[in-house]
């Protein structure tokens, strides 16, 4: 029940997003998420888009998770 | 449907529908037994019911699973299949249509095959006797001496590869959708397809296919484990070798399911003599049911008794038996 | 169409970037510390993909209370069957539920008996069932933490707008400040929390400031992927080995420091703290969240009248201990040969996220 799963939005119409996880398609509610738009990644939880993803915050935990040099310098 | 009780309607059900699509001359006949003419030597002999919940899905129907399934079950001991028997159990009010669709699928895929359906049995229940239709198919093959011991797993030895002919879950998940408990759209189909083609060419080529066993009910986790267990060896496998078909793996993630213990009926593992995999694997890649063929790991001298998955991410863990089904009633 | 992969799933199970991650914890962890992670996804993430291979020895992993199945009441599954056993009644549950024994039975061997019990993917999918049955009445066991309870709660007042009086809602919603506070405050040496990152997602940080201010433990926000868990695990080492607490965010790419003010105002429209019994834990005061009176025609434990009976754990059976990390699963007596997946006595062995369900089927 914890399983969220990210999932692009391909076209939102009134409270509905349909979604793509994948090549799977799935119509999620927007009714607890403000502004979906198309082409926004949506986490999808049990039916409902509960939050966006953001790219920018994705790439610097990315580049927070190969930090490592300076540690091996101390 | 009145067709029950050895009456007028049940011969026209038997003349209709079995007589029309099984043609041969033995079924014809319709004689108490069937008399087989076989050749002196070993016999495969099995038998399976089905009792699969929808009767139709993509990818099949009850029908061609009945048949599938247990030409599998031949095939994968290293018998070639040669004749089956189909028993049905019809609740009354079960539509005609649907029947003679299932029919045609059956009489298809023994077609196919090669396989004749040279004798069957037919009861109709009462309403709420049984859950619309129930098959049963046996199958007798014939087996050559030097493929005795594959269906035992005692051949295999330290070192031989795992190998699977494709991605795991698709049957299951392929069911899952046709019963639409949820809103999901894929393109899931199930793997139903007779292996025999696939294995009669394994089999020709290479004389160290040690072990086979087709991953149905508990999917690959299950023979894995049985045969960890049961010789006593131990059993690596890693998931990045593992074929993936997107959807299974989208819809596990959503579920939490995973595609190792999800039922198939066009898959199989192989082990097979180091020396040998590379070779058996291009065999089976020219075959449409190989395509998708990969070695995904190997028997070790460690751990013996288990089954282990080295995962993505480099973590090791245990393969366990799934306690209880993840989705009943999937064959 | 070509299927893209899993996107933000896949490239955050990189074996590569998983040992990058275990070698800067191993660079920097020195004393023996606890962390608990409070959530069943987190269990399940850790035990799947084997990432306790890749802690160093001085690191040890508590499992909390943190999954909702584990910690519905046998109270709860008991009045969830009565509902069922009454004529025309529809029951909707998340497939977890399916298997948890009430004290006589659980839902899964009901089904197969008498009810009429449908497991959806979605509180939605049991309100489109209530929408097309309108001479049934549809029960939805809704249960989960701050992350589902949005969901229920935006169902009840969707049925109110499309006037679908036939849906109602068992709430065994719960939320997790209490119990996580009880746990610090308790006698339980943990060091840090790896926090539930969906729940955070709704919630926000701010739930988490007393566990790091008042009781100086470490908090870290986690993902679910094996790269953002071992990161939040080196992000609780500094903290600890630093002697400096805070509630820090390894999740940002989902969770914002107020949460998701939409979800929560739909939260807080429909809900209201109340005190709620946690299997293993007994009651903890506000910790469950029940319908407002304003929303009581959907309320499920109003609008039927059903006794439910007091329940009493199953003797031997010490969840309670397993919850709070006071023990092991193998230090239960049950375990494994009376209690296990397929004859499960106590909730931490129901659950496929609980503690020792997990422990059962990776780690033996």
């Amino acid at each position: 029940m914890c399983l969220g799963v990210p999932a692009r939005v391909i076209r939102v119409e009134g409270n509905v997003a349909t979604v793509n996880i994948g090549s799977v398609e799935y119509e999620s509610s927007t009714l607890l998420l403000n502004d979906v738009a198309v082409g926004d990644y949506v986490l999808l939880h049990a039916g409902f888009a509960i939050e966006k993803i953001d790219p920018e915050e994705a790439a610097e935990t990315m580049r927070l998770f190969n930090e490592i040099s300076n540690l091996e310098e101390e | 449907m009145n067709h029950g009780n050895g009456g007028i309607y049940m011969n026209q059900l038997i003349s209709e529908l079995f007589l029309h699509f099984f043609k041969n001359e033995t079924i014809q006949e319709q004689t108490d037994s069937a008399i087989l003419n076989v050749p002196a030597g070993h016999l495969a002999f099995t038998t399976d019911s089905f009792v699969i919940d929808p009767l139709f899905f993509p990818g099949g129907n009850i029908g061609s699973l009945s048949v599938c399934g247990t030409l599998n079950d031949l095939a994968v001991s290293g018998a070639k299949p040669v004749y089956l028997s189909a028993g049905f159990i019809i609740e009354e009010g079960f539509e005609f249509m649907k029947l003679e669709r299932i029919v045609k699928s059956m009489a298809l895929e023994a077609r196919k095959a090669g396989v004749r359906i040279v004798t069957g049995d037919t009861k109709v229940v009462n309403s709420g006797k049984c859950d619309k239709l129930f098959i049963n198919t046996s199958g007798i093959g014939m087996m050559e001496e030097k493929h005795l011991l594959i269906g035992s797993g005692c051949k295999v030895r330290p070192g031989d590869k795992i190998i699977i002919n494709g991605p795991p879950g698709e049957h299951g998940m392929a069911v899952m959708q046709a019963r639409k408990l949820f809103t999901f759209k894929t393109c899931l189909k199930s793997d139903c397809a007779n292996l025999y083609p696939m294995i009669s060419k394994m089999l020709k080529h290479s004389g160290l296919v040690h072990f086979m066993r087709d991953a149905t009910r508990g999917g690959v986790a299950a023979v894995l484990n049985e045969l960890a267990r049961k010789c006593n060896i131990g059993i690596e496998i890693d998931e990045t070798l593992i074929p993936v078909n997107e959807e299974v793996k989208v819809m596990c993630e959503i579920l939490g399911f995973d595609p190792l213990y999800i039922a198939n009926e066009g898959k199989l593992i192989a082990v097979v003599g180091e020396a040998d995999a590379e070779n058996v694997i291009g065999v089976m890649k020219q075959t449409k049911t190989g395509r998708e063929t990969a070695i995904i790991g190997e028997i070790t001298g460690s751990h013996s008794g288990r089954a282990v998955l080295k995962t993505k991410s480099g973590g090791k863990r245990i393969i366990d038996d799934l306690m209880g089904d993840q989705l009943p009633r999937i064959c | 169409m070509i299927p893209e992969g899993m996107r933000y799933i896949d490239e955050f199970r990189d074996s590569a970037l998983v040992s990058n991650i275990s070698r800067k914890i191993g660079l920097i962890s020195e004393k023996q510390i606890n962390l608990m992670e409070v959530c069943g996804g987190h269990t399940m993430a850790i035990h799947k993909n084997g990432l306790t291979d890749f802690l160093p020895e001085t690191i040890h992993l508590l499992s909390g209370p943190g999954c909702p199945v584990c910690v519905s009441s046998q109270q709860c599954i008991d009045h969830a069957i009565l509902l069922g056993r009454i004529p025309g009644v529809i029951l909707a549950t998340y497939g977890d539920l399916i298997r948890v024994p009430g004290s006589q039975t659980s839902l899964e061997k009901e089904k197969a008996r008498y009810a009429d019990i449908r497991i959806v993917y979605s509180v939605l999918d049991a309100l489109e069932i209530a929408r097309l049955n309108r001479n049934h009445r549809v029960v939805f066991i809704g249960i989960g933490f701050e992350t589902t309870a949005p969901s229920s709660a935006a169902a009840i007042l969707q049925a109110g707008k499309d006037r679908i009086n036939n849906f109602f809602l068992l709430s065994s919603h719960k939320i997790m400040p209490p119990a996580l506070e009880t746990l610090a405050a308790g006698d339980t040496q943990i060091d840090g929390f790896i926090a539930p990152g969906h729940v955070s997602a709704i919630t926000g940080y701010g739930i988490y400031n007393k566990l790091s201010e008042v009781y100086h433990r470490g908090v870290v926000i986690s993902g679910f992927e094996p790269a953002d868990i071992l990161q939040s695990v080196f992000m609780l080492v500094k903290q600890i080995e630093s002697g400096h607490f805070q509630v820090e965010n390894e999740y940002t790419r989902i969770v914002k420091p107020e949460g998701n003010s939409r979800a929560l105002a739909i939260m807080n429209e429909v809900f209201v703290p109340a005190d709620a019994e946690w299997r293993g834990l007994g009651i903890v005061p506000l910790s469950g969240l029940a319908i407002k009176e304003k929303y009581a025609a959907f309320d499920a434990s109003k609008r039927f009248t059903v006794k439910v009976p007091d329940s009493l754990p199953p003797a031997g059976c010490i969840c309670g201990e397993i919850l709070t990390g006071k023990s092991k699963p193998t230090d239960c007596n049950l375990f494994s040969a009376t209690c296990n997946p397929l004859n499960p006595v106590g909730a931490c062995m129901v659950s496929a996220e609980g503690a020792c369900s997990v422990f059962y089927k990776f780690m033996k």
